[in-house]
């Protein structure tokens, strides 16, 4: 399934409740899921990490979704049993899990959030309205 | 034999030298392999999977290789070239010599990140980033803005002193010296470093900025004084392990190299002094 496809298909599906969430989300204070050495991640980690959440943040649209184990990911990855994908505008932000249950992006490979909305709300800041590309591996 | 040295004691000529050839790498085209290679292993080193590069006990002799090879494609454009290395526990503020336009250059600016000084400025036209995770094509950092401080000599000194060099489930939960210092638990070191530094230093593309190679040279020294620290201790786990690299069992991507021939540095280069 190509990347266009797959966003197009979940735009649709999720353009209504995107925009209540849209006027909410654009105005709130951005607080990480920043899981810090010894800051007790473990027990917030995973909270939000079966939801999904389509939001607007600083203008760009985050989407965030479970997958299907095994799914094959836009970019041809397998991502066995993690099994979640972040949209940032309609494009994959490669993501993984961690064994403690936070999240990690390829923005963001050296920290943990705890909940992908918290790793797609700092890639977010991260891009400076940059967009993301596919990575060739 | 290369002596790697501390990088606030090069001398003026040395520091072109090393900035010369990274730019002649860079030219050639040679050195966004290195990029590109970083950033295959970092995206599919799982904690449940096959992990070579990162989150494992390979951590080190992965990237003690990835140096040396780094290192003999600078040589083979100036013989002079060792890698120097970053000590982030006493140089670590914004305004360190590291930092200078006669070196790596500075902080990006708070508009957008983008680094307007020094050798890797994109103004100056030889430091096009073209591995990248974005749309993006200049160097970026934001100097202490993901972190607040750089890991302290004390915080180095408490990872030096754990005796396992790792443990199972040899991944990024586990205890030991390598998780310690890889910075997945405890104080943080190596992650952390990273993140204070932010832009591409913070991505898996992280060999874009070139402070990443004195970063990983730092990192390669604190294991050398860990060795010296605990000689009756060695690289774990020594049996073949499901999805790890064990003592003898040879790294991808090159697939000639056991951690076990890469324990001695001395036999490859030398520090100016032992951590
Ligand atoms: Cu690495
Ligand atoms: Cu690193």
């Amino acid at each position: 399934m190509s990347e266009q496809s797959t966003s197009t298909d979940l735009t649709r599906r999720r353009m209504l409740q995107g925009a209540v969430v849209a006027l909410t989300a654009a105005t709130g204070t951005v607080v990480l899921g920043l899981t810090g050495p010894g800051a007790g991640s473990t027990a917030a980690a995973g909270l939000e990490g079966d939801d999904s959440f389509d939001e607007v943040f600083q203008q760009r649209r985050i989407q965030g979704m479970p997958m299907a184990a095994g799914t094959a990911m836009p970019s041809g990855h397998q991502h066995g049993a993690m099994g979640y994908q972040v949209l940032i505008d309609g494009r994959e932000l490669h993501m993984m899990r961690n064994a403690d249950g936070t999240w990690i992006s390829v923005l963001d490979h050296y920290r943990t959030f705890s909940t992908p909305r918290a790793l797609a709300r700092s890639a977010v800041i991260a891009l400076h309205g940059a967009q993301l590309v596919p990575i060739s591996v | 034999m290369a002596v790697r040295k501390n990088q606030a004691t090069l001398t003026a000529q040395e520091k072109r030298g090393f900035v010369n050839a990274v730019l002649e790498l860079k030219r050639q085209g040679g050195y966004d392999t290195f990029v590109s290679t970083h950033n295959s292993f970092i995206m599919s080193d799982t904690d449940d999977g096959e992990r070579t590069g990162h989150r494992s006990p390979s951590f080190l002799p992965w990237h003690r290789k990835f140096l040396l090879q780094f290192e003999q494609a600078l040589q083979a454009i100036d013989a002079t070239v060792a890698l120097p290395y970053w000590d982030w526990t006493a140089d670590r503020t914004t305004d360190a010599s590291i930092w200078g336009a006669d070196f790596l250059g500075g902080d990006g600016r708070s508009s957008d990140g983008q680094v307007t000084t020094g050798p890797f400025a994109f103004s100056g036209g030889k430091w096009p980033v073209t591995v990248s995770p974005d749309s993006r094509n200049y160097l970026l950092r934001s100097l202490g803005a993901g972190t607040a401080d750089l890991p302290t000599k004390a915080d180095v000194d408490g990872v030096l002193a754990l005796s396992d060099y790792d443990t199972p489930p040899w991944n990024s939960s586990s205890d030991g010296f390598r998780n310690n210092l890889e910075g997945w638990r405890g104080v943080n070191l190596h992650n952390r470093v990273h993140v204070w530094i932010g832009g591409n230093m913070s991505t898996g593309m992280s060999p874009n900025d070139p402070v990443f190679w004195l970063h990983h040279c730092f990192i390669d020294r604190l294991w050398a004084g860990w060795q010296a620290r605990h000689p009756d201790q060695g690289y774990l786990p020594a049996d073949r392990t499901q999805d790890v690299v064990s003592l003898n069992d040879t790294m991808k991507p090159w697939n000639d190299t056991a951690p076990a021939a890469l324990l001695d540095h001395t036999r490859f280069y030398t520090y100016d002094s032992a951590y």
